[in-house]
């Protein structure tokens, strides 16, 4: 994972106008996306039983191939850390990070991405086992606690246990599946990730209910898709595959139907604009007419996504809360489309 | 072509470069030269292009900048509100930390491995051999993830010492802790007798070694040695009411508190290092022994030298200018992959700037830089440092 980043490092020396000509061009020319994705976390990334890639964050890089290139399984994906991710996408090794990546100011600017919109409101949790007794964060003093590195969990932590003056002792992990390893082995008292992760990786524990999240949620944590800042008209697309999944639920468009749908234009013209059976849009983006269709058609609107991997029926079983859409009392609210 | 090769050809003709020997070696060199320099220019204007097609400029201002994260493993003062570079300054001290633990370590075990695989008794010397060559052929990450998964997995955890009376050392699986000396009043006049006690042992030796050469007498000098080592410090020690007490690690809430902690990490990372390398130093080791004659021995046997006196004034001076050299590149190697601390969450340079930092500023370039400056620093040092060591065991020759 260290020759990674410093391969992506050298990456930058060496990779010639790969960043330079236009990302969707690209894509269209090799028929394929790439797609940087988590190494593993149930629910969001992970491989199924035929070594399919699958999951909330996969289903977005299925849906921009979708859109993009007709054919949602014509994407590469490329399992990132959270130290390796930035640099790949900085250097141009993948065309969209989709990875439970959190939205701030500094990676906005500084780093140079752009974020697309958020898929999943979030907020950092800790997972500690019951037998410790500890009911909230303010009794971590002294704890051993396992932490995801190159992550803002990271840097949360720092301010959070500042700012209560409390003591800790950090022990760096770089992917999820080692920190679920430490935690086991009792190496640290506490896990603390995005609470999304948290009940992610509880639910593949062998017994989830000896350990509990705490109640204290220490920051916000917008997770959402990100491109490279300068090239625009990519950005435009991956945003509005976002948001036209979103839409697709607002407008009662799911999986199953979406193509009778797209087939004829029907009552409602946001619909018949957003499938393309109305106006000039998919052009707009240079995309065929039916982009968002075939967006929808790969996994389903947004709310079929959230079912089908973390949603309150699976083993995870998070509930939509701030991730519902706004006519429910949640936040996911997606512009017009028009 | 009889024409070129004629000496009375006064003038030069520009095919005369390739087919006369005496411009084609030069001419060849030139061309080289010039395209080696091309293609460095090319790859510092494709990197001046492309951080600013990404829009990013090249600076090392974040150094500056607090950084933000935690580390575990301080030896300095350190938290979050520190600078980058202070935090890069704590990985690089780690580094060094477990740089230095690990050669000497690898040392120790490489020339006992190394002379005991020569050994007579049949069990030792091929259980050396397993040693060496299951070390030796195994990649060091490997070693590394699995030390670390059996100190995780093997030891007990804090919680299970509850209740339990633990002594002055206490194994954990997040690491060892030993007792820790505290410095009381008059503490430091102890250390200081201590350390003069050894520039004693220094001079005696040296005195003892003049008075040999010019008399033939032998001096008891480890005798000498071991009193001046012991007893004026002791001495002081109780003269002083016994100023230097040891803190014993005691559970405290989540964690022992108290004591020298040794984490997980840097147990595994030194270990793995240590057994990794110093297969190789038994190998080295063993080469500079076998490479002096047996003739050398029997010579020494002969003039009345016991075994002991001739490996010691014979054999190992003549072998260690064969095993210093490659002893050097060992180092150098122990110090480089102490850059797989990440596996195992140790925060050495790489993990601090080349890791966190990196990742948090987004500066790659400047980091990967700062880093490779880092590691030809300590390298070349140690280079330095054991070129003049060879020089001085070098075989004097007439």
């Amino acid at each position: 994972m260290r020759s990674a980043t410093i391969l992506a490092a050298a990456g930058l020396i060496a990779a010639a106008g790969a960043v330079n000509a236009s990302t969707l061009e690209d894509v269209k020319a090799r028929g394929q996306l790439l797609c940087g994705t988590n190494t593993g976390l149930v629910g969001f990334a992970f491989t199924d039983e035929n070594g399919n890639w699958q999951g909330f964050d996969i289903s977005i890089c299925k849906a921009v191939a979708a859109a993009v290139l007709g054919d949602p399984e014509a994407v590469e994906y490329k399992p990132l850390t959270g130290k390796t991710r930035f640099t790949a996408l900085a250097s141009g090794e993948i065309d969209v990070l989709a990875r439970n990546t959190t939205w701030t100011f500094s990676r906005d600017s500084d780093l140079k991405f752009e974020f697309v919109g958020v898929n999943y409101y979030d907020g950092q949790g800790f997972m500690i086992p019951k037998a410790l007794g500890v009911s909230s964060a303010l009794e971590l003093d002294g704890a051993t606690v396992c932490i995801q590195t190159g992550t803002t969990t990271e840097l949360n932590l720092a301010d959070y246990f500042r700012a209560n003056n409390m003591t800790y002792e950090p022990v760096p992990i770089e992917t999820n599946a080692e920190a679920q390893q430490k935690y086991l082995a009792e190496a640290c008292d506490v896990y603390t990730t995005d609470a999304s992760g948290l009940a992610a990786t509880r639910a593949s524990f062998k017994n989830p209910s000896d350990h509990i999240i705490l109640p204290e949620v220490i920051s916000k944590e917008p997770l959402g898709p990100l491109v490279r800042h300068g090239d625009n008209e990519w950005g435009d697309i991956v945003r509005w595959v976002l948001n036209a999944l979103i839409i697709a639920e607002e407008k009662g468009i799911t999986k199953d139907n979406v193509m009778e749908m797209a087939a004829s234009p029907g009552d409602d013209p946001e619909t018949n604009r957003l499938l393309g059976t109305e106006g000039e849009y998919g052009s707009m983006i240079g995309l065929d007419a039916d982009w968002a269709a075939k967006a929808i058609a790969a996994n389903g609107n947004y709310g079929e996504i959230f079912d089908t991997y973390i949603g309150p029926d699976t083993a995870i079983g998070l509930e939509r809360g701030l991730n519902a859409s706004y006519t429910d009392n949640g936040i996911l609210y997606a512009p017009p489309f028009r | 072509m009889s024409v070129a090769t004629s000496p009375e050809g006064p003038s030069f003709r520009i095919s005369m470069l390739w087919t006369d020997e005496r411009f084609r070696s030069g001419f060849i060199q030139a061309i080289a030269m010039i395209l080696l320099m091309l293609g460095a220019a090319w790859l510092v204007n494709n990197t001046i292009q492309n951080l600013s097609d990404l829009g990013k400029d090249f600076d090392f201002g974040f150094l500056w900048q607090p950084a933000n994260y935690d580390i575990n493993q301080r030896l300095i003062e350190y938290n979050s509100q520190d600078s980058n570079a202070r935090a890069a300054l704590v990985g690089i001290l780690n580094t060094l930390l477990v740089a230095l633990m690990g050669c000497i370590t690898a040392t120790v075990v490489g020339i006992a491995a190394g002379v005991l695989r020569l050994s007579k008794n049949w069990l030792i010397a091929k259980l050396m051999t397993v040693y060496v060559e299951g070390f030796r052929n195994v990649p060091i990450l490997i070693w590394i993830l699995l030390t670390v998964a059996v100190v995780n997995e093997s030891l007990p955890s804090p919680r299970d010492f509850r209740g339990v009376e633990t002594g002055a050392i206490v194994a954990s699986n997040r690491g060892i802790y030993i007792p820790a000396p505290i410095m009381g009043d008059g503490a430091w006049i102890v250390v200081a007798i201590l350390a003069l006690s050894i520039a004693a042992i220094f001079m005696v030796r040296s005195w003892a070694r003049r008075r040999q050469d010019a008399t033939g007498e032998q001096a008891p000098v480890l005798w000498y040695s071991l009193g001046l080592l012991i007893v004026p410090s002791t001495a002081a020690y109780f003269a002083l009411g016994s100023p230097i007490t040891l803190e014993y690690p005691e559970l405290r809430g989540f964690n022992f508190q108290g004591g020298i902690y040794m984490r997980d990490s840097l147990i595994a990372l030194w270990l793995a290092l240590s057994l990794y390398t110093g297969a190789f130093i038994a190998e080295i080791v063993r080469a500079g022994i076998l490479s002096v004659s047996h003739g050398q021995t029997e010579a020494a046997y002969a003039v009345g030298l016991r075994p002991n006196k001739t490996m010691n004034l014979v054999i190992l001076p003549q072998a260690l200018r064969v095993i210093v050299p490659p002893l050097i590149s060992q180092y150098l190697n122990l110090t480089k992959n102490s850059s797989l601390a990440i596996a195992v969450g140790y925060m050495d340079a790489t993990g601090t700037l080349g890791g966190i930092t990196l990742n948090q500023t987004g500066r790659e370039m400047e980091c990967i830089i700062l880093l490779m400056g880092f590691y030809l620093i300590v390298s070349l040092a140690i280079s330095t440092v054991m070129n003049w060591y060879n020089t001085r065991v070098k075989l004097v020759e007439r």
